[in-house]
């Protein structure tokens, strides 16, 4: 297992994931959402190719109402 | 000189837009009243904020995206809340990231939870960061005259100075201020926070002002839709009466509109 931090709460995985399989996980597939790993956009194209490290720091972001 | 949207457009990053009114999304009651509001406003330019996603929440809510979507709206994703130039950019690659590469933003880097006056250093130095990777930067300022020069300089491609504090609806504080920095640009300055009302958004481009970006004067009013019609006007007429040139200001010696002779009775 690994232990990361998404959106500053911590979540155990599988050994072995990518941020691919993070989403899907996540019931995100498909949304417009946008991924940074410890400080480091991950572009939608690598996602698949992206595998998760233990103590990996991951912000997932959307867009909301703002002004 | 008629004021017609083909004769007179506002054009930002090389993209041309026919409406000089630009709103928020936020504080709406849902998502049904800020698409009327954005409809009403006849905003083609509208602020999103970027923040984290609701781990857990059900994914089958509509999104933001979806009731306002890119392909008939330019986004314009926004800064709010960051504290910091590190904070700000960090913000906007995620945006840029999630609009497909788009690169149009605005930036904002407060100083003061209490004020939410911009962090002006903090802000020249993001500015620089976003340019050199590619950012088409509009920018939240002080109204400060060199402070706006400095951000036209590093290349920001609009400066947006306040009218007034972010939320309070206090309209123009610093006319003046407004003034010397129209006159000095090269790009488009926009108002940006402090309208409370048509008639602030009237002034600011009777000013000169190339456009006016707000969002609490339309969500926090008793009837934002109504409102966000009512600021379309304003700019609108603000805009027309900027281009007329008004007539001088006399103190007196006013002369009478109609005429002086040839009254009954002489």
């Amino acid at each position: 297992m690994i232990e990361l931090s998404i959106n500053g709460q911590k979540q155990r995985f599988e050994t072995g994931t990518n941020i691919a399989q993070l989403i899907d996980a996540m019931a995100l597939t498909g949304k417009r959402i946008a991924i940074e790993r410890n400080g480091e956009i991950v572009p939608r194209s690598r996602h698949a190719e992206t595998w998760l490290a233990n103590g990996d720091r991951l912000e997932i972001v959307v867009a909301v109402g703002g002004g | 000189m008629k004021p017609n949207e083909n004769l007179d457009p506002l054009i930002i990053g090389g993209k041309t837009y026919s409406s000089r009114l630009l709103v928020g999304t936020g504080k709406y009651k849902d998502f049904a009243e800020t698409r009327a509001a954005v409809e009403a406003s006849g905003a083609q330019i509208v602020t999103v904020a970027i923040r984290r996603t609701n781990i857990g929440q059900d994914s089958n809510q509509p999104s933001l995206l979806e009731v306002l979507p890119p392909t008939r709206f330019t986004i314009l994703p926004n800064t709010a809340g960051c504290y910091s130039a590190d904070d700000a950019v960090r913000t906007l690659k995620l945006a840029r990231e999630l609009l497909d590469g788009h690169n149009l933003v605005k930036l904002e880097v407060l100083g003061d939870k209490e004020t939410l006056f911009p962090n002006m250093s903090e802000t020249l130095k993001a500015a620089e960061a976003l340019v050199k990777d590619g950012f088409k930067v509009m920018v939240y300022c002080s109204d400060d005259p060199i402070a706006a020069k400095q951000l036209e300089e590093i290349g920001c491609v609009v400066v947006m100075p306040l009218a007034s504090l972010i939320g309070s609806g206090m309209g123009i504080l610093n006319p003046w201020n407004l003034q010397i920095i129209i006159a000095n640009a090269k790009v488009p300055v926009l108002v940006d926070a402090g309208v409370g009302t048509a008639s602030d958004a009237a002034i600011a481009m009777e000013l000169g002002c190339d456009g006016v970006l707000m969002s609490t004067a339309i969500a926090a009013a008793q009837n934002p839709v109504m409102m966000a019609g009512a600021m379309k006007k304003a700019v609108e007429a603000g805009r027309a009466a900027f281009l007329a040139g008004r007539m001088p200001k006399k103190i007196y010696q006013a002369s009478p509109s109609s005429p002086t002779g040839d009254l009954i009775g002489k």
